[in-house]
């Protein structure tokens, strides 16, 4: 075990944030390529239209949609777990939370900007939100996409506030450790903090009411993402399952996305003894049970077409069991179930790297599982003669590759601002004393003394 | 002459705080004062010091439920009140849906909580706003300070014994006139 001076945990995780190596201006640099080529790409469709995209009759909803889906699902990761693990207060949760919670508030930022990215006229997004206008026209309550929008907004704004509190106090340490312009700066966003008892009090009640309130509406994100498919009479997609299927598939690719960052974070940032495999075994072991039950949706959702036998949603199950679709079926199961279970599953290959091995083919895998709950129906609506198909062409895979460098982007300058492992939670974890009326246990490598009795004796077990 | 706005000791660790903080509360009853004015200043929490559960008790919890029945109300109100303010045909179905509604009014409660809890916790710890007048470098790195606000002049010798008694690695006293 490596024990650590209050001294020495400053240095190591403040050092990011006071030195900038060449390594970080050029990721910089290369990412902000991918950004700027999306954001080129985005205003020619804008100018061009929307014919540049592979978006058709009857495929409206293509890769923007995906991405949607795929980014709101990774949201879940962070504010979603780092609530579970400081309600029930594992201690081991310490150095992963602020990687998590940082997941959430880019990853919901990208995947909401998808949907104005698919808008016809993207600047009249606004239209969406309640505000009296002119002629007393208000948003239609009743839409799916309007639930969608009130989600997201109390959401974001929870998980940015879940974020960001506990960050005020590493901020004020970095305000009394720096000069110059970074001092005006941490000045500025630490807010005044002092660090007095009752600041303390208050800020850790009002992470455990935040913590408290976030959960349910992670839930009710995904559920209500879900419902913008469940809602339409449309083949595999009026589905009562579909709620909890995509809140499972959403904290799925979540945690494994987290894995992800974790693994870059210890390596780039050399975070080796904060982010222990202690931290990957136990992530690898949630992401094997959601891997599990992932697969059990699946099955369950698609014994329930197969055996109702209904011509409409037999269409799309056979077009992505072994039609068109089937290719991107079977390379979804093999990431999301196929190769990740053994990894996972078996003690020696739950490494560091057998963990982010598996991480790495689940995003791959929920990417596709969203592309191939939206395509495949749409392509196969009840009439044969109105099916078509959908091709993405290079500007949804222009703007797609954007999301992901600029989430890298976004999270590399995270990274350089804020200590991404919170500096407090960390030294009180580390003279954490067990709570009043809780056993305190204490590991124990060898026998304590050699008056043990010996188990094997008949008076022993007669003793017991 | 310049008012005193602070006088703490500065600490190496929790117990030395600890002790400080008796001995200033000690002080205070001798001399007849009220203890308000003690304040500790740290890095981190100490919740399992007596020290670090002054002014523990608060009433966020109430406050953030109090913020959820308002955003609540408030949500059902906005879809209700909007969907018969400008009717859109429904075919047939209610013209404001409690299921549909329920959602906006429950993202709205939730919402109405969060803001509720980060007002509260704005307004309680002065965040944004002035530092302390006990804030020092010196807790950056490690240390924890545990002094008084606002010290009344009668007892400030006395003040400044009882810190120095409890291990304190200097004592220092603010002024007005001290940059803060």
């Amino acid at each position: 075990m490596v024990t650590k001076t209050n001294a020495e945990i400053n240095d190591d995780l403040l050092r990011p944030v006071f030195h900038t190596s060449w390594r970080f201006w050029v990721a910089a640099v290369v990412l902000s390529l991918g950004v700027v080529a999306a954001y080129a790409t985005f205003f020619y469709q804008i100018s061009a239209g929307f014919g540049i995209t592979g978006i058709n009759r009857p495929v409206f909803w293509g890769f923007y949609v995906t991405n949607f889906v795929f980014w709101i699902g990774i949201s879940h990761a962070g504010t979603l777990i780092s609530a579970i693990l400081r309600l029930a207060n594992a201690t081991w949760r310490r150095p992963v939370t602020r990687c998590a919670e940082v997941i959430t508030v880019f990853a919901l930022s990208i995947g909401a900007l998808f949907p104005i990215i698919h808008l016809g006229r993207p600047w009249l997004f606004f239209w969406l939100l309640p505000y009296p206008n002119g002629r007393l026209l208000w948003p239609n309550f009743r839409s799916p996409l309007l639930w969608d929008c009130f989600a997201i907004l109390t959401y974001l704004t929870g998980s940015l506030a879940f974020l960001l509190l506990p960050v005020i106090p590493d901020w004020a340490l970095i305000r009394d450790k720096s000069s110059g312009w970074r001092k005006r700066l941490y000045t500025a966003l630490a807010f005044g903090w002092s660090g007095t008892g009752r600041q303390w009090h208050r800020l850790e009640a009002a992470m455990h009411i935040m913590a408290i309130v976030i959960i349910p509406v992670a839930v009710s994100v995904h559920t209500i993402v879900s419902w913008d498919f469940a809602m339409a009479p449309v083949p595999m997609w009026h589905s009562t399952i579909f709620g909890p299927y995509f809140v499972a598939g959403a904290i799925f690719s979540g945690i494994a996305a987290l894995i992800i960052a974790m693994s870059g974070l210890r390596k780039f940032l050399h975070l080796e003894e904060y982010l222990q495999p202690v931290h990957f075994d136990n992530l690898g072991k949630l992401l094997l049970m959601m891997s599990l039950l992932w697969l059990y949706f699946v099955f369950a959702e698609r014994l329930t077409v197969w055996y109702g036998n209904e011509p409409a949603e037999m269409a799309v199950f056979l077009s992505t069991q072994r039609g068109p679709f089937a290719p991107l079926f079977w390379a979804m199961v093999f990431c999301n179930f196929l190769i990740p279970f053994p990894l996972l599953a078996i003690k020696k290959l739950r490494t560091i790297a057998g963990t982010t091995l598996a991480a790495c083919t689940i995003v791959v895998g929920m990417w596709l599982e969203r592309f191939l709950i939206i395509v495949p129906s749409l392509s196969h609506k009840y009439l044969p003669y109105a099916w078509g198909s959908y091709r993405p062409t290079w500007a949804e895979l222009t703007i797609t590759g954007g999301t992901f460098t600029g989430m890298v982007l976004l999270y590399l300058l995270f990274a350089k601002f804020v200590p991404i492992i919170s500096i407090w939670e960390l030294k009180l974890g580390s003279r954490h004393r067990a709570p009043e009326g809780l056993l305190e246990i204490v590991p124990v490598e060898e026998p304590l003394s050699d008056e043990l009795p010996d188990l094997d004796s008949d008076a022993a077990l007669e003793d017991l | 002459m310049s008012n005193l706005k602070a006088i703490y000791g500065i600490y190496p660790d929790p117990e030395a705080a600890e002790r400080a903080h008796m001995a200033l509360q000690v002080t205070f009853k001798y001399f007849g004062g009220e203890a308000l004015g003690i304040e500790v200043v740290s890095s981190e929490p100490f919740d399992e010091y007596e020290f670090g559960r002054l002014g523990q008790r608060t009433s966020m919890p109430w406050i953030a439920a109090l913020g959820g029945l308002v955003g609540g109300v408030g949500g059902y109100f906005l879809t209700a009140f909007t969907q018969r303010a400008y009717p859109l045909p429904t075919g047939g179905m209610p013209l404001s849906p409690h299921w549909t509604n329920g959602i906006i009014t429950y993202e709205l409660t939730m919402l109405g909580a969060i803001l509720a809890t980060l007002g509260t916790l704005a307004v309680a710890t002065h965040v944004p706003g002035r530092r302390s007048p006990l804030a020092d470098p010196a807790v950056a790195e490690g240390k924890i300070v545990v002094g008084v606000r606002n010290p009344p002049e009668s007892v400030r010798v006395e003040i400044e014994r009882a810190l120095r008694s409890a291990g304190a690695e200097s004592v220092v006293c603010r002024s007005d006139e001290d940059p803060s």
